[in-house]
């Protein structure tokens, strides 16, 4: 016995003679190549696809957990205290820090000589964000930029993540006090 | 003698680089044509530097098809164990071959005087011409019938010899649509020697230059537009190309008939892919679009419906009737192209059906209706 399903389509003679109905589809595609050929010949971009490493994604979700950065205090120096707590809970060990001492300053002795991310290891979790107890390590929406042939090369040093130009945030005021006025796109 | 050598040798070399041109300029356009029908990019990362500098050529992706080449040129060329060694071997040629004959018989050009294109050559050529055909035959409709039936050997020997279950369903599809559609298309191509009551493709491009009711083009698109819907439609199923690429479908079978060929041995097989668009779009632009003519072009010149003649010299007239099949060919291609990027594919039950209850009964009836206006007119 042949089932009936109830969501059996319904074709009208339009659709069975197939022809029309191909017609149709030919002008839907050919009409989205012409426009986007248009667009193209007018210096406008028709893909909805970004080139990769060369083009930044602008549909990046504000909550994204992206890159790592660095925060920073208000005379400009490294918010971290080097307390090891990311490092700690990082489920990939993917952060390495390698401690300085400076005890002229007596209420933030410790900071990080080197502080490290493997972007070959990160798993993007955000844990380290949530262990800190500083508010020195944030992620920003936009993705870390290592496409490359070497895994040596897809470490993120502290320089890097250092040169996040917070704006419109209350509580880190220090664009105007950064060392280095050149902004690294990582 | 050595002069007819001399221009043969020139056609056949036109010929192969067209094909093989157009061929590996297609798998480009395929690319870059559905990437831009769905909004996407398309390949664009290949590109010739320089040497010593920094400099690139891009080119939009164009050297992708050279690239290719070369990778299933370099690739290992693994074989499986199978008990047909010389079958195995033999299919990719057998596929191929035959599809790069068929465009012997197809005209690219009205008639070429080598001798009045430049006047150094004059004292060589004298006052011959040559019809820019690599094979003059008045059978060319059935030399074109023939050896696209051979090609379903090529497809049927590499499914039976890869020893592989995949392979064989894949190429006993190949074998059943190949044969059915080639049935339409016969009847549809009859019906077309009905209308020009000739075989030659050359007399069916002269036939085609006149003009119906004095205004419209002679062309075969508005005598027979059944005819060319039906050779359209057969040709794609015989190309085994999206909506009917039931033989080598991925998500079946893994890729039909030639999923045991490796490198360049199944590079053949893509690359006669390509190549039977190339001959597709030539005989669909020969038998259908008015060939390498352009509206009311004769081998003189422009003669317009308004009676006014408008001569051209020779050269011109050659170079544009070339370039005019060019641009028509391709154009064609990308049409099918098109049609392969925004249909869904049949159902296999619904392509036999499709084949043998629509197309064939369809094809005969314009066929007899065709003898009918023949009889009626004569």
């Amino acid at each position: 016995m042949k089932k009936e399903y109830w969501n059996k389509p319904a074709l009208g003679l339009r659709e069975r003679l197939y022809l029309l109905e191909v017609i149709r589809g030919l002008c839907i595609t050919g009409g989205v190549f012409l426009g986007n050929m248009w667009k193209w010949l007018t210096f406008r971009k028709g893909a909805l696809t970004a080139y990769y490493p060369e083009e930044i994604r602008s549909d990046y979700s504000p909550a994204n957990r992206g890159r790592h950065v660095l925060t920073r205090r208000e005379n400009g120096g490294v918010q971290c205290v080097s307390c090891n707590m990311c490092a700690t809970v990082c489920p990939a060990y993917a952060i390495e820090i390698l401690s300085a001492a400076d005890f002229d300053d007596p209420c933030h002795p410790k900071s990080p000589e080197r502080f490290e991310i493997d972007y070959s290891r990160c798993i993007f979790c955000g844990f380290c964000v949530e262990a800190c107890p500083e508010d020195a390590i944030r992620m920003v929406k936009e993705v870390p930029d290592f496409p490359g042939f070497d895994r040596d090369a897809m470490w993120a040093g502290r320089d890097l993540l250092m040169n996040w130009r917070p704006t419109g945030d209350p509580a880190k005021q220090y664009p105007a006090a950064s060392p280095s006025p050149v902004e690294v796109q990582p | 003698m050595i002069q007819d050598l001399v221009v043969y040798l020139l056609f056949m070399g036109y010929a192969i680089g067209f094909m093989l041109g157009l061929a590996t300029l297609f798998t480009w356009v395929e690319r870059k044509q559905s990437a831009v029908m769905a909004d996407r990019i398309g390949a664009n990362r290949c590109y010739l530097r320089l040497p010593f500098t920094n400099v690139r050529f891009v080119a939009w992706g164009l050297f992708h098809g050279i690239a290719d080449g070369a990778k299933m040129l370099l690739k290992e060329n693994f074989t499986p164990k199978t008990y047909d060694r010389l079958c195995y071997n033999l299919a990719p040629w057998l596929a191929a071959v035959p599809v790069l004959l068929v465009f012997a018989v197809v005209p690219f050009g009205g008639t070429l005087a080598p001798g009045r294109l430049l006047p150094q050559l004059h004292p060589f050529f004298g006052e011959r011409s040559y019809a820019m055909q690599v094979a003059h035959m008045d059978a060319g409709i059935l030399v074109v019938l023939s050896f696209s039936g051979i090609g379903i050997l090529g497809t049927m020997l590499a499914g039976w010899s890869s020893n592989n279950k995949f392979s064989l369903l894949g190429a006993a599809r190949a074998a059943s649509q190949m044969i059915s559609y080639e049935v339409a298309m016969g009847l549809a191509l009859i019906s077309l020697v009905a209308t020009y009551g000739t075989l030659d493709l050359g007399a069916m491009v002269r036939w085609q230059s006149g003009t119906l009711f004095g205004v419209l083009p002679a062309w075969g698109i508005f005598t027979q537009p059944l005819a060319l819907l039906l050779f359209l439609t057969a040709a794609i199923a015989e190309n085994k190309r999206v909506p009917f690429d039931l033989p080598e479908c991925e998500s079946e079978l893994v890729s039909g008939y030639f999923t045991e060929y490796t490198a360049m041995k199944m590079g053949l097989f893509m690359l006669s892919e390509f190549i039977e668009i190339v001959v597709v779009s030539a005989l669909l632009v020969t038998m259908f679009l008015g060939g390498y003519n352009l509206p009311f072009l004769t081998d003189g010149g422009f003669v317009l419906p308004t009676g006014s003649v408008w001569h051209l010299s020779h050269p011109a007239v050659v170079l544009l009737q070339v370039a005019t099949f060019l641009v028509k060919v391709f154009l064609a291609g990308c049409f099918m192209i098109q049609i392969r990027w925004s249909l869904p594919r049949f159902r296999y039950d619904q392509l036999m059906a499709f084949g043998w209850k629509f197309l064939m009964p369809l094809a005969a009836v314009n066929l007899v209706a065709t003898a009918g206006v023949r009889w009626w007119l004569t």
